[in-house]
């Protein structure tokens, strides 16, 4: 069957036609954070109300027809703390926290009014301030979205809006004006580094894989984001499906591969149909498959889904889930650009990097360089979470320091109970379970790959949990070993029995039963881990302990020498007490504790029998004057 | 085509032929297979992995490794309402593990015992769900519950137990 090709310039000014001819354009965010948060129903509301109206009003922008409301969903925004978000185009009204009760005030303020709904705006944390427009938030202010900009805009499901912005003109430059060597070439000149942790030059990576003399290679997508805290992948498979596609295509062109593989985490159901649907619309539009462009090249998609085992996130664990084995890493060499998938030479690179791809074939290498180092050219987009007052989605050039991420983007360090405490910092935690943790000193660094290397962490995927005064870091340490130990493999010896030894180790110093000896061990055992191990995860798993033992080191003591947990968050190593001075005698904590543990007189400070206590923490719970500890 | 064995096999696995007839009985389609047979019975039992390693010319063994490797596949029949409860960074530092303790408190639930006795209720911690900026997280057969806590995550058992007491 003959599939007739579209013409992206008729596309593009068909569907300009179309926008142009709507007056005001209501996105709502439709990312997995907002959609938790009810972003559906906000969307079904607005509909409704929009109808109770009879306002003119498409939810498709098929048709040419005149409107004077269109009513899009897109993909995340960023800005998940806020959620659900609601967007209005052309003023660029920013609603937060928008409820479905909200909706016939939207739609009678601003869609009938054009004024915006001051109680939905943004209020800036210190002067409390309205702020009208998204780019005005000191959220976004400080931000270069230039790689996740558009997931917040357009349609995702709509391969006719990825178009209109110039998408897939890339990929028509690539296969028609360029060769396969320039291609290459562009990207290595640009500095492009692998996004997915390792930082490789991804000009290179291409450049070997071309080199290869044989009819098949294969391009993978990795997809499968697992490192806990990140999820800069998944919005972008949610939010630009078209993007990381084209970047696809164009890494085949590079390489003269005729096949490709995008493997999507399991755990992401959404980003899973997104880019089933994406690819099943470039097929049907003549993007993907036989001869693309008249270039009498092919290339063809297929969609796999994880199973739920993070070392697939590994390259060659990936390619042996994809042949249908167990997922284990195998030594390298020979690298996957000589013999991957099947034996044939295979490119696989990370969503971000290959969303990247297309902006830069576009651009030119020239512009990219522009932005960040000399080493690490680019921006970088970072998963903020945690203890931090604006959660979600950021990107900002390489170089940026982590206090201007943390305090100027992030708004600053929260307390356990979600207000701001400007002197809560404690740690950063960057590059998940492969990472490390940074204290207060590292604020000033620029991040780079070389930088964070330098002061034994990495970049990884790009998640920064911000944790506060009130977090145990040996607890921090021991989750992320739990979490590789539970990941391993099991294939190599360090890896499955040293990550496991080092979690009992860790256990022994939360529940009193080590000394200065176990913390020697510790640090023996981690450099092993580190030298024998056979993959990524087995070397790098060892970082968290190794940096949170360098950077905090009086902590792990104090658990040792004296048994005591200086956050009083080690259960086992706490003596439950109400501190005297803090305790207003409100009595909360007496109505709640399940053993009758708690007494004392009405707006008199209450004391605690610590022999009657079992240390559930529901009297925690409910102080609101962080007057009990130990428990 | 089906593996040939007796007829009342084929009948009783007669999804499971469909899943092997659409992936051609293909022995790469492993993991996909997997998946959508497990779609159909909600886990993987024993005797459905030996009719798939039959169909695919497999040893039970190899597909036994590879239904044992990865963490969405279960062995075990799972309970109908399936919690899975966020413990990725985020959500571990704001209190994912309040909530487990919580939940395995109110359904007599332990870490080696994960699904209660009526067959109604299976509660996991799992690795991140990616939804980071709402910690903690849960869901409940993949809707999700964002900044969750435990009498939060109490009242959502509540309803589902009231609404099957309906």
């Amino acid at each position: 069957m003959i599939v007739e090709k579209i013409d992206l310039n008729t596309v593009q000014n068909d569907f300009n036609r179309k926008m142009a001819a709507v007056k005001r354009r209501v996105i709502i965010c439709a990312g997995t954070g907002c959609v938790a948060n009810g972003a559906l129903e906000v969307y079904d509301a607005l509909a409704a109300a929009i109808a109770e109206r009879k306002l003119d009003v498409v939810l498709e922008l098929k048709e040419e027809k005149p409107a004077d409301i269109y009513l899009s969903k897109s993909g995340c925004q960023g800005f998940c703390q806020a959620g659900p978000l609601v967007t209005v185009e052309p003023e660029g009204f920013l609603y937060c926290k928008v409820r479905p009760g909200d909706a016939a005030e939207i739609v009678e303020q601003t869609l009938i009014g054009g004024a915006a709904v001051q109680r939905l705006l943004y209020k800036h944390p210190v002067s409390g301030q309205a702020i009208e427009k998204q780019d005005d938030i000191p959220f976004y202010k400080r931000q270069n979205r230039y790689v996740i900009g558009d997931c917040g805009v357009l349609n995702p499901e709509c391969i006719e809006e990825y178009i209109s912005r110039g998408g897939y003109a890339a990929a028509r430059k690539a296969f028609t004006q360029m060769s396969p060597e320039a291609v290459c070439e562009e990207i290595a000149t640009s500095g492009l580094r692998g996004r997915g942790g390792g930082g490789f030059p991804t000009g290179k990576k291409w450049q070997l894989t071309l080199a290869q003399q044989n009819a098949k290679k294969y391009v993978i997508c990795n997809g499968d984001e697992g490192d806990p805290g990140a999820f800069m992948d998944r919005s972008l498979m949610e939010g630009n499906p078209h993007r990381v596609l084209e970047g696809m295509m164009i890494a085949a062109r590079a390489i003269g591969a005729d096949e490709g593989y995008v493997y999507v985490r399991a755990e992401y159901p959404l980003a899973v149909q997104r880019v089933r649907k994406a690819v099943a619309d470039a097929e049907a539009a003549g993007l993907l498959g036989d001869n693309l462009f008249g270039s009498g090249l092919s290339f063809n998609v297929i969609v796999m889904e994880g199973a739920g085992a993070f070392v697939c996130g590994e390259e060659t664990a990936m390619i042996a889930s994809i042949e249908g084995q167990r997922g284990m890493p195998r030594p390298k060499p020979p690298f996957p650009a000589q013999s991957g998938l099947w034996g044939k030479p295979t490119v696989i690179n990370n969503v971000e990097t290959l969303a990247t791809v297309p902006l830069i074939i576009a651009q030119g290498s020239s512009i990219y360089r522009t932005m960040g180092t000399e080493g690490s050219p680019g921006t970088k987009t970072f998963a903020l979470t945690g203890h931090v007052a604006n959660t979600g989605l950021i990107e900002v050039p390489f170089g940026t320091t982590l206090r201007e991420i943390i305090f100027q983007i992030g708004g600053g360090v929260t307390d356990r109970f979600g207000n701001p405490d400007p002197d809560g910092f404690k740690a950063v935690q960057i590059g998940g379970p492969s990472g490390g943790c940074l204290t207060a000193d590292a604020l000033d660094l620029p991040l780079d790959f070389e930088s964070v290397k330098g002061i034994g962490a990495m970049i990884g995927s790009g998640g920064l949990v911000v944790m506060n005064q009130d977090t145990c870091i040996v607890q921090v340490a021991r989750f992320f070993m739990q979490f590789t130990q539970n990941e391993s493999c099991g294939k190599c010896v360090p890896c499955r029995e040293g990550t496991k030894q080092m979690l009992a180790l860790l256990d022994d110093i939360i529940e009193g039963n080590a000394d200065e000896q176990t913390l020697m061990l510790l640090e023996d055992l981690a450099q092993a881990v580190q030298l024998g191990s056979l993959c990524g995860l087995g070397k790098t798993a060892p970082n968290p302990v190794l940096s949170t033992l360098r950077y905090f080191r009086d902590e792990y003591l104090a658990h040792v020498r004296q048994k005591r947990c200086p956050t009083g968050q080690c259960k086992a190593l706490a003596q439950p007490e109400i501190i005297a001075a803090l305790c207003k005698g409100c009595g909360a904590c007496v109505k709640k504790c399940p053993v009758g543990a708690i007494k004392g007189e009405k707006r008199q400070p209450h004391t605690l029998d610590a022999e009657v206590c079992v240390k559930c923490g529901s009297c925690v719970q409910v102080c609101k004057f962080n007057a009990i500890v130990g428990v | 085509m089906c593996p040939d064995c007796c007829q009342t096999a084929t009948r009783k696995f007669e999804k499971v032929c469909e899943i092997l007839d659409k992936h051609q009985c293909d022995p790469c389609k492993l993991i996909p297979i997997l998946q959508e047979v497990q779609k159909v019975y909600r886990y993987l039992p024993e005797e459905v992995l030996t009719y798939i390693a039959t169909g695919l010319g497999l040893s039970p063994a190899k597909v036994y490794g590879v239904a044992s490797f990865y963490a969405n596949f279960s062995l075990t029949p799972k309970g109908k309402y399936v919690v899975h409860i966020c413990d990725g960074t985020a959500c571990h530092v704001k209190g994912s593990g309040l909530i487990k303790d919580a939940l395995f408190k109110k359904l007599s639930l332990s870490q080696d015992k994960k699904t209660t006795e009526d067959m109604l209720f299976t509660v996991e911690a799992v690795s991140c769900l990616g939804a980071c900026g709402l910690a903690p997280v849960l869901t409940i057969n993949g809707k999700v519950y964002g900044q969750v806590t435990p009498a939060m995550a109490e009242s959502l058992i509540d309803d589902i137990i009231a609404g099957e007491k309906k």
